[in-house]
């Protein structure tokens, strides 16, 4: 996402990355980036919390009246959960007496399109006019 | 209660990886700073175009493939939340298809743009699938594809979301 950013920032258009992974977003370095301390995919919020995904949202966006210096992550003021102690266990193996609980949500990288419905295959239009295939 | 830093997802890959056997995944690392593109208008004036990872797609659409796919998707983001759908290899999938919200944030943006705090919406969104192996097909084929449309949808702010 942010070689993404970069090459939009860098034809003169203002960007602004979330991000719940700060050290992936510090290497990468975009432009500007607000920082949501949520496990990975609440990258803008907990499901159905519009209030509080507004809120963030608002805070995010401010970052691009606010960030002045190029790279700047500004950390957002949200909690997951009062005790982190929900970052231990992520993307740890699950040994025995070890602090992961195996939980590894990576599927096979299939090379065919993956519906998240079957159904939704049986109306897909392959000639989609909005979809954008590259190589 | 205890507080912990952020979670160094690079550590934790790398170590996953190796426990797992796989080449180890190389992150993308910039050593130089883009130089801040000014904005133009205030946010209560601003059009914002939102591109996300994670996977989105409509009903109607191809979805992706998990194998380092490059395409991407337009999406109207006045289009049905209900015709939302998510599919990707790497993440957990349960919050984004009980809400897409929680990486496509359509409706806190639209709340934004209600309350006066954000000038507008544009109606085209962009979404792809995050997690190509080649960083370098990514700058040097999906990042200029992208930006292009960015030059003719003409926002003035681009907002991106990961999953």
């Amino acid at each position: 996402m942010g070689l993404i950013a970069r090459e939009i920032e860098a034809l003169g258009i203002p960007t602004l990355c979330l991000s719940s992974a700060y050290s992936i977003t510090r290497a990468a370095r975009p432009p500007r980036a607000s920082f949501v301390d949520f496990p990975l995919g609440h990258t803008s919020g907990r499901p159905h919390a519009l209030d509080e995904q507004a809120a963030m949202m608002t805070e995010a966006l401010k970052g691009f009246e606010d960030i002045t210096q190029s790279g700047d992550i500004k950390t957002l003021p949200y909690e997951w959960l009062a005790d982190h102690s929900w970052k231990d266990a992520v993307m740890q193996p699950a040994a025995p007496g070890a602090a992961g609980d195996g939980s590894d949500f990576r599927l096979p990288r299939f090379e065919t399109p993956q519906y998240q419905f079957e159904a939704d295959a049986e109306v897909a239009d392959v000639s989609c006019p909005t979809c954008v295939f590259l190589t | 209660m205890v507080k912990q830093p952020p979670i160094d997802y690079i550590e934790r890959t790398q170590k996953q990886y190796e426990a797992l056997g796989y080449p180890s995944y190389q992150w993308v690392y910039s050593d130089t700073a883009v130089p801040l593109a000014p904005l133009k208008k205030p946010l209560s004036e601003a059009k914002l175009s939102l591109i996300a990872s994670g996977g989105l797609y409509t009903r109607g659409q191809v979805a992706f493939h998990y194998k380092d796919d490059l395409s991407y998707r337009e999406i109207n983001v006045l289009g049905p939340a209900a015709d939302l759908r998510a599919s990707h290899f790497a993440y957990d999938l349960a919050p984004v298809r009980e809400d897409p919200n929680v990486v496509f944030p359509v409706e806190p943006l639209k709340e934004l743009v209600a309350s006066g705090f954000l000038g507008a919406l544009a109606e085209r969104a962009y979404t792809f699938m995050g997690g190509i192996y080649s960083a370098r097909k990514v700058k040097d084929v999906l990042a200029p594809a992208l930006a292009e449309r960015m030059l003719s949808d003409q926002p003035d702010v681009v907002l991106l979301v990961p999953a």
